[in-house]
Order: structure tokens, then sequence, then C-alpha cells
């Protein structure tokens, strides 16, 4: 069983479906001898050949028009968006096209692809390669969102994610690609989509998180054990389809909620997990429901990045100001 | 029946070849112009200088991911030197030479990579664009800035640049196109470096060139070594002269070598030959520049010590220049997102202040 980083069980899960599925197809810039800009797909193309592991031009329309062609004909396209900041022209293929197949041709014709890319800031990397807009593509229709969060989940949610006959946007967060290894037994076994993760059991408050914020939202929980507040940690990871139920649940628990999330405020997802609160989860809270987010704001560059993204200590104010409410 | 109703050739230029020996006849004037050879041998020589400097600052810390112009610098200066001060620059990310001759700092240059924005606002031409890492997407920028110039009857140029990866792109070729069906006063620019990323020209397409996807939308389009500043200026100068004259846009491809890594987050060893490499060390643009001025009895030994000293110096105080430049903030983070800052990110702004440490943990 392997020590992998989040990173390496990217490049496990697209292994295990090269070798498992033959029309599975990894494609996108840099993918092949260089094994991506981040070594996602290190060694496949020297295991799997050029036809399965595909170097493409420089081209994102391109990337994302042809997989939805290719899916189309009974293929299954990994494609990867070096950057989720290069991902943008994309979004009209995957918008008018790969998000309505099924719908508009009845069942027809649908469209089996995952769009890969890293997103997410605080690793110093130049203009345009740190921001996080995911909600982008949760807000279409048709469209899948799927965010891991540690290297287990990612090797079981992108098995599920390319095993799926939709389309799956999924979002690998660059920040925690290697921040520690965990064992990832290759052994094909998908994860559930759809579904949030509790990641840590708690009764004084729920806080709602994906991504690479797991990461500061498991601190300010540590944090707040210390003086003895016991909060809930969920980690959404399919941001669309969201999976209420659980949330609910957790709310219906503690009664408090703080969503901490790195995109803009307006607009971001939090804002739509607060508004199921609002619906069907009023009757549980104690107090109002607060979110810890980017600002609205252009993602800074590096000397600034991490004063946008939420910091444990934003966190930790969140929180406390829902706790006073009694 | 058929009937041929279309022709074209794409003609390669060099004047100044790799050993420093002019060849060819029709030789420009400017390759016998020495006093300008010779600032732009400077010129050239400065932007190396810095540019080695400035990996080094990237790898003791001091600066974030960097973009290389190694081997760029004949193409870089020959842009910077032929365009017009109201000219408009659309660069992509390494142009430094070209951005250098026409009043950008350096200090402004390792401001952006290292992570601050005041860098993008660089001295210079005030109406040029800034860096533009989403490839292309500069050239339909360059494009509707000149549709800009010939509206209102100006007599200016755009002029963009885009890699041979970037070529493969539609904001590149719909530049061309609309260039093409309004005439413009555009310059399009492919620094084919033979690489992207990882990604060989060969592996883009199997075009005989790329200069030709000009010819494909209607404009006039030709290959030029890229190293051969002679050439590169001869292009620059007649491209430039047609599109300020209002006869419309030209292609210029420039064949040059990216003998850097793609930036200082890349291996180039893992994808690349050092083979290649030496042989592009070969062909590369100042040591033909300088063989050139010397045989010509206009350079020598003695000047380019002082050169390399005197750029040394320049340098220095570029990066001393950058590394006082502090921290921008942290309320330039909203100040400029509108003319007027609205409601809601005043409040934002306001909270920002409250809730953050004045200076992220660790800047120093
Ligand atoms: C739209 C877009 N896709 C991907 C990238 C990531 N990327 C940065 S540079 C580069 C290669 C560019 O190659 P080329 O156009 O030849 O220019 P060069 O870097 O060689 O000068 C890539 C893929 C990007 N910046 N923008
Ligand atoms: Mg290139």
């Amino acid at each position: 069983m392997a020590n992998l980083t989040l990173v390496e069980a990217v490049t496990q899960a697209l292994a295990w479906e090269l070798e498992h599925d033959d029309s599975v197809v990894v494609l996108g810039e840099d993918v092949g001898i260089n094994g991506g800009v981040f070594r996602a797909t290190n060694g496949l193309q020297q295991r799997f050949g050029d036809q399965r592991v595909i170097d493409t031009p420089l081209a994102e329309v391109m990337i994302a028009g042809m997989s939805i062609g290719m899916a189309a004909q009974g293929m299954k396209p990994v494609a990867e968006a070096q950057f989720m900041g290069f991902i943008y022209p994309m979004i009209d293929h995957m918008v008018c096209h790969a998000a309505r197949m099924r719908h508009r041709t009845r069942g027809r014709l649908h469209c089996p692809m995952v769009l890969r890319a890293p997103f997410g800031g605080g690793i110093h990397a130049p203009e345009h390669h740190s921001e996080s807009t995911e909600t982008l593509f949760a807000h279409i229709p048709g469209l899948r969102v799927v965010i891991p969060s540690s290297p287990l989940r990612a090797y079981g949610l992108l098995l599920a994610a390319i095993r799926d006959p939709d389309p799956v946007v999924f979002l690998e967060p660059k920040r925690i690609y290697r921040q520690y290894k965990e064992e990832v037994p290759d052994d094909g076994e998908e994860l559930p989509l759809d579904v949030c993760y509790v990641l840590r059991d708690g009764s004084d408050i729920t806080l709602v998180t994906w991504g690479a914020m797991v990461k500061e939202t498991l601190q300010a929980a540590d944090a707040l054990a210390e003086q003895g507040i016991s909060a809930e940690v969920i980690d959404v990871a399919t941001i669309k389809p969201l999976d209420t139920a659980t949330i609910i649940e957790s709310v219906a628990k503690t009664g408090r909620c703080v969503i901490v999330h790195e995109a803009a405020r307006t607009g971001g997802m939090g804002a739509e997990i607060a508004a199921q609160l609002a619906d069907a989860g009023l009757w549980h809270l104690h107090a109002p429901v607060k979110r810890v987010a980017g600002y609205d704001t252009v993602m800074p560059l590096y000397k600034m990045e991490m004063q946008y993204m939420p910091s444990v200590q934003r966190i930790l104010n969140a929180v406390n100001e829902v706790l006073e409410v009694s | 029946m058929s009937s041929n109703v279309a022709a074209f050739n794409i003609n390669h230029y060099q004047f100044l070849d790799p050993a420093g020996n002019l060849v060819g006849n029709n030789q420009p004037a400017i390759a016998r112009e020495f006093d300008k050879l010779v600032d732009y041998y400077k010129l050239m020589t400065l932007t190396r200088t810095f540019d080695k400097k400035a990996i080094a600052l990237q790898r003791t810390g001091k600066l974030g991911t960097y973009a290389s112009c190694l081997g760029h610098e004949a193409a870089q200066v020959a842009i910077g030197a032929t365009m017009r001060e109201e000219d408009c620059f659309a660069p992509m990310y390494r142009e430094y030479g070209a951005q250098l001759y026409r009043g950008v700092k350096m200090s402004e240059i390792l401001a952006y990579w290292g992570g601050d924005e005041r860098g993008n606002d660089f001295s210079g031409p005030q109406h040029d664009f800034a860096w533009c890492v989403p490839i292309a997407t500069q050239c339909l920028h360059a494009a509707g800035a000149a549709m800009a110039y010939k509206l209102r009857n100006e007599k200016r140029v755009a002029v963009s640049v885009v890699g041979d990866g970037g070529s493969s792109k539609g904001d590149f070729l719909e530049a061309i196109n609309a260039a093409s069906a309004w005439k413009l006063p555009l310059v399009l620019i492919i620094m084919n470096n033979q690489w992207a990323i990882s990604v060989p020209r060969s592996k883009q397409n199997t075009a005989q060139t790329l200069a030709q996807k000009g010819i494909a939308g209607g404009l006039p389009s030709i290959q030029v070594d890229g190293n051969d500043i002679v050439a590169c200026h001869w292009a620059m100068e007649k491209a430039l002269d047609r599109a300020r004259n209002g006869l419309g846009a030209s292609v210029i491809e420039m064949i040059t070598y990216r003998l850097s890594d793609h930036t200082t987050a890349d291996d180039a060893r893992r994808y690349r030959d050092n083979e290649e490499v030496d042989q592009a060390w070969a062909r590369e643009p100042l040591l033909r520049l300088r063989s050139w001025l010397e045989s010509s009895g206009v350079w020598d030994d003695e000047q380019q010590q002082a050169l390399e000293a005197d750029c040394v110096e320049q340098v220095n105080a570029a990066v001393e220049e950058y590394l006082a430049l502090g921290y921008p903030g942290n309320e330039s983070m909203f100040d400029y997102m509108f003319a007027e800052l609205p409601h809601d990110l005043q409040a934002q702004r306001e909270q920002a202040l409250k809730e953050l440490p004045a200076q992220p943990e660790g800047h120093h």
C-alpha cells in the first residue's frame, strides 16, 4: 500500500482507470513526458503511451471542445486545464454543450468527461494562477463539481468522477497537493460523489468547508477544542450537487454554522449553503450563519495572497461571534 | 476544370549570420548604422545581465516564479527600438528587452514577479498593456488598440507578441482575421522559441511555418532569424511603416530559441536534449552582434568589460530598489477595484483593515 500525497493520489487514480478502462484518455498541455506542471500525470505517458496520455497544442477551447466530441463518441476523456485561471474559455463548451448534451438529445448522446484543474492560492504563483472560481461551474445546471481535500478522497473521488456517465469538473486544491501523505490503497475503489464528508464530530458548532481551506478549518477546530469548544468539521467535497442533508443534520445538533471558503464572498457556494440553512435549517439555528471567505476583490499577487484567504484567526473570529449569540 | 486561385510563399530573412558575418544582398542600412547597433548591443547585454540576476534572486527566495528571456534579446530589443513612443505594446510575459527600451524599469519587472501589483504600474508609455499571462489574449487587445487608433485617425500602431504555443489559440487567429477584415494598424509577432513549456514546436501542428497562419487570414507574413537583430529590426520597420501608412497589419515569425527553462518553476531537462540546447547556443544573438561590431572596428574587449561592469551596476541598483519596495498595504487590495469604491467593498475594506494583520506573517 502506498503512502501518497494528494497529487500522487490523483496520478494513481488516473493510472488505475487508464489500466482498467480502454476508453479513458488523459489530455492536456504538458501532461505527457513532462508529467504535468504539478506532476499530476507523472510517468503516465511513459507507461500508457502517447495515444492514451496526449500532449495537446496550446489551446484550451480545443481541449474542452474535443473532449466533448470524444466523450459523445464513447470515450472517457480526462482533460486538464493547466491552471484554473486558464479554464474560462472552456466554459463556453462546458455550459453550451457538456452540461446539456444528455438533456437536449433526450439521452441519445451524453458526455462522460472530466475536466481537471488545479486551483486556489497560497503557493506564491504568478498572476492568474491562484483564483478559486468553482462557483462559476456550480451555477451551471448539468455539471457536477467535485473538490477533494485529502489523498484518499482525491483517489476515490477522481475514480468516481471518471466513471460517472456525466460531465464532472474536478478541481484540485494545489496548496495541499503535497501537504501530507497518507495510505492510499490502489484498489480501484471509488468514493461516493454527491455527499459531504464529516471529518470531525462536534457538538457546539458546525464548520463547513472544502478544498485547501480544510487545513485552516481543522486547525481552527483544534484551537477551539483547547478552549473546550467542540466543532464539527464538514468537507463538502461535491459542491454541486450539494449534500444539504448532511449539513442540516449537523446543524440540527450544533445549532451554529460557519462556512469557510477561499473564493470571493458574494455569490460563493457559502451563500448557497446559508440559503439552504435558512430554508430547511432555520429552526435548528441558535445564531446567524457566518461566512469566512475571500474578499470581493481580484485575487492579489503573492505578496498579499495570504491576506486575501481566510486565516485560522479569521475563522476563529467568526466562530466567536456566532458563539456569543445566546 | 480547375485553376489555381491562391498561391503564397513564405520567405525567411537573415542578414547577420551566427558567426557575425553580414550575408545576402540588399542588406538594410541598419546593418551599418553602428551608433545604433552599439546601443542595441548594450541593451541586449543589460537584458541578459538582468535576466541572470532575476533567476539568482528566485533561487535565493527573493523573487517568485520568473520567466527568463535568455536567447530572445535581439528580437526583443529590435521590437523596442523600432516602435515609437505613441505606438502601443501588448507583450506576453518575457519581452523585457523591448520593455526596457520603452522605459520600463528593471525594478518594476522584479516587482511584478515578486508578487506586487505595483510592477504592472510601470514606467514608459502609459498606454502600453501590462504583462499578459493568459496565453494569446494580448493579441486581441492589440487588435482592439489598433481599431481605436484607426477609428480616431491616429497614426499609431499596436504591436503584440505571442509564442509558438500561443499561435495555436483562437485569440491569435481571430486577431489576424480582424486585422485583415479591418486593415488594422497592427503588427503581430510570433516569437517562435521552439518550445511551449514541454511541448515542442513540431507538436503544435505540422505547418511548415507559423507565419503562414497570417497568410491564411490575409496578412502579409514573413519569417526572420529572431537572433539576428538586423533582420528583426528590418522586418519591424517594414511592418510598422505599412501599418502606420494605413496599409494594414502583418505577421512576423521570429525564429529563436528558449535557452532557459520555461520559468524558474520548470526543469527543461525532463523533456529536451542538452544537445539541442548546445546547438542553439551556437546561434544565440549577442555573440554574433558583438563579432560584427568587433570586425567592423567599433567594439573591443575594453569596451566589453566596461559594459559588463556597467550592466552589473545598473542591475544591482535595480535590485536594491526592488528589495526596498516594501509591503503594498492591505488597503491596496481594494483601492483599485473601481474608480470609486462601491459600498459593499467599502464595508469589506473596513473589515479587512480591522481583522487583518498589517502585513502577512513572515513579510520583510
Ligand atoms: C491560456 C493559457 N493556457 C496555459 C497557460 C500556461 N502556460 C504558460 S506559458 C505556456 C507555454 C507558452 O508557450 P509559448 O506560447 O510558446 O510561449 P513561450 O513561453 O515559449 O515564450 C503555458 C502552457 C497560460 N498561461 N495561459
Ligand atoms: Mg514558445
